[in-house]
């Protein structure tokens, strides 16, 4: 999933000052997984924005939505008859629900109540980690099933670099080297040999650096 | 005086600026660099070195730059953005203060998908806006971009570029602006061969009294053939080649395409020369060094003031 976080409500509360009539809407995709903005968090949101305005004896009005998804236009069209009803949208789905909104609704001044942090997995109740860098050209088989490219601090595909000690990222005692758990992997599996080799350049043309990317399904796009 | 730079004392004695350009060569070869100096030295008041230009891999601007110096020619370092981050950056803008070079240019690159390496990831740590800056700082305030102060600072004359004749066309003045409150002490523009935009884009600089802030030098390139007219025209991103330059190629034998390449450079020289904000110009004969003499002789930028 796509892991994001709110922002600190003080953020918020300064996007929304110059409004009287807000709407805050969430996403019952990734965000919601990762209890950042599903129907909870909106009402959360809502609720404390309420309290702050007060605070400073202003009146605001804040609605609460939760869409489908709003990666999707199909979804974001559902907003059509009560946007015009606020000045302004705090979207709390990830980093596409604000752009797909301000693309759809562009009298409507559009804010994003969260910061869009990375693609990963939950590895307990409220810790999220990082998997994928969204290279565009998957090579974990190559690594016992660990990525490199977003789980290294320097994306090696030769690691482990000189500082990887006891297992653990020269950068902080508690991120995992991830090449640390490659070499045992392979060594368990007898595969070691696989590591030998001298891993060439990558190709990042599939990745960010070759430009903003579009994938396209011939077989379902008309 | 901030950098006590050639180009810079040309510039704020009020003389008219002629800079050149060099593209290193693609090996370690120091006589091709020597080579192409021959042509331009006494000629050119300074010579941009390209960094790594259309993205293909040469020999480093600085190392380049360093040759022209042992050369008696004054570089104009550029710096790209896609290849550095600011660490690497701030090292060799250090460095190569250390080493006499005086002049920088400060630009984005272009995309590696053009190059001789596409396949390589793109830095862009900061922009050329922000390298602008970052140079600013470090000789205005002695500090790094992390904040560490430095008790001797490499002190540039800033450079970077604008293009009048990229989109959106309205914003390109403020953009130009903001490159002058980031830092830049002059500009170079991409090659002007749309007479009419480049002064439509001009009038804006001069209302918003930007030129008294900035020497603007209006970047000229000479075609060498209708060829090079057509492929700058339709194939070089942010290029406005009017139809009236292909017609005047066109309208001469092939063997005279050259000279009519010239002729019109010369001219528009001179157009340029006229034009109230322009503060030099800046000529890129691209591997066509060998006739930069010529064309200064013959749009009367000989001889260069001596400062």
């Amino acid at each position: 999933m796509i892991v994001a976080e709110r922002k600190p409500l003080n953020d918020i509360v300064k996007m929304v000052e110059p409004y009287r009539k807000v709407l805050i809407l969430g996403c019952k995709g990734c965000v919601t997984v990762c209890n950042a903005g599903g129907v909870k968090e909106v009402g959360i949101l809502a609720s404390a924005l309420k309290i702050a305005a007060k605070k400073e004896g202003k009146e605001l009005i804040v609605g609460e939505r939760t869409l489908e998804r709003q990666c999707d236009p199909e979804y974001i069209e559902q907003v059509k008859d009560v946007i015009g009803e606020y000045e302004a949208v705090v979207s709390i789905a990830c980093g596409v629900g604000p752009q797909f909104l301000a693309e759809r609704y562009p009298e409507t001044d559009i804010f994003p109540g969260v910061n869009t942090e990375f693609m990963g997995g939950a590895l307990a109740h409220g810790v999220w980690t990082e998997r994928c860098a969204g290279c565009g050209a998957c090579l974990v088989h190559n690594f016992g099933g660990y990525c490199p490219i977003a789980r290294c601090s320097k994306s090696l595909l030769n690691g482990p670099c000189g500082g990887s000690a006891d297992g653990k990222c020269e950068i902080d005692k508690n991120v995992d080297c991830v090449w640390h758990l490659i070499v045992e992997k392979l060594t368990r599996q007898g595969k070691l040999d696989n590591l030998l080799q001298v891993q060439p350049p990558k190709s990042w043309t599939t990745a960010r650096d070759g430009g903003p990317r579009k994938v396209i399904r011939e077989d379902l796009a008309q | 005086m901030k950098s006590g730079s050639k180009l810079e004392k040309i510039l704020t004695a009020g003389e008219f600026a002629l800079t050149g350009e060099c593209g290193p060569p693609r090996n370690a070869d120091p006589e091709a660099v020597r080579k192409k100096a021959q042509h331009l030295k006494g000629v050119v008041d300074a010579v941009n070195v390209t960094d790594n230009q259309t993205a293909v891999v040469r020999m480093s601007s600085w190392a380049a730059s360093l040759i022209l110096i042992q050369e008696g020619l004054e570089p104009n370092y550029q710096m790209v953005c896609r290849d550095r981050n600011r660490l690497a950056m701030q090292s060799d803008l250090m460095g190569s203060y250390a080493l006499g070079i005086r002049n920088v240019v400060c630009l984005s690159g272009d995309h590696q998908k053009f190059g001789d390496h596409p396949e390589a990831k793109n830095v862009y740590d900061i922009d050329s806006m922000q390298l602008i800056s970052m140079v600013k700082i470090m000789r205005e305030e002695k500090r790094m971009n992390g904040g560490q102060e430095m008790e001797i600072p490499p002190r540039f004359f800033i450079g970077a570029a604008a293009n009048p004749f990229a989109d959106p066309f309205e914003f390109r003045v403020h953009r130009l602006a903001k490159k002058i409150a980031a830092g830049a002490d002059f500009i170079q523009t991409q090659c002007i061969y749309n007479m009419a935009k480049f002064q439509k884009w001009l009038n804006q600089a001069n209302d918003m009294g930007l030129t008294e802030k900035v020497y603007i030098l209006a970047g000229v390139t000479p075609m060498k053939s209708v060829g090079m007219a057509k492929y700058m025209k339709n194939l070089v991103p942010g290029m406005d080649v009017p139809d009236e330059i292909i017609g005047r190629l066109t309208g001469v034998e092939k063997k005279q395409q050259s000279a009519e390449g010239i002729k019109i450079c010369v001219e528009q020289i001179q157009q340029l020369r006229e034009m109230k904000g322009v503060a030099g110009i800046h000529l890129m004969a691209i591997e066509w060094e060998e006739r930069v003499p010529e064309i200064a002789e013959m749009a009367g930028l000989l001889p260069r003031p001596q400062v």
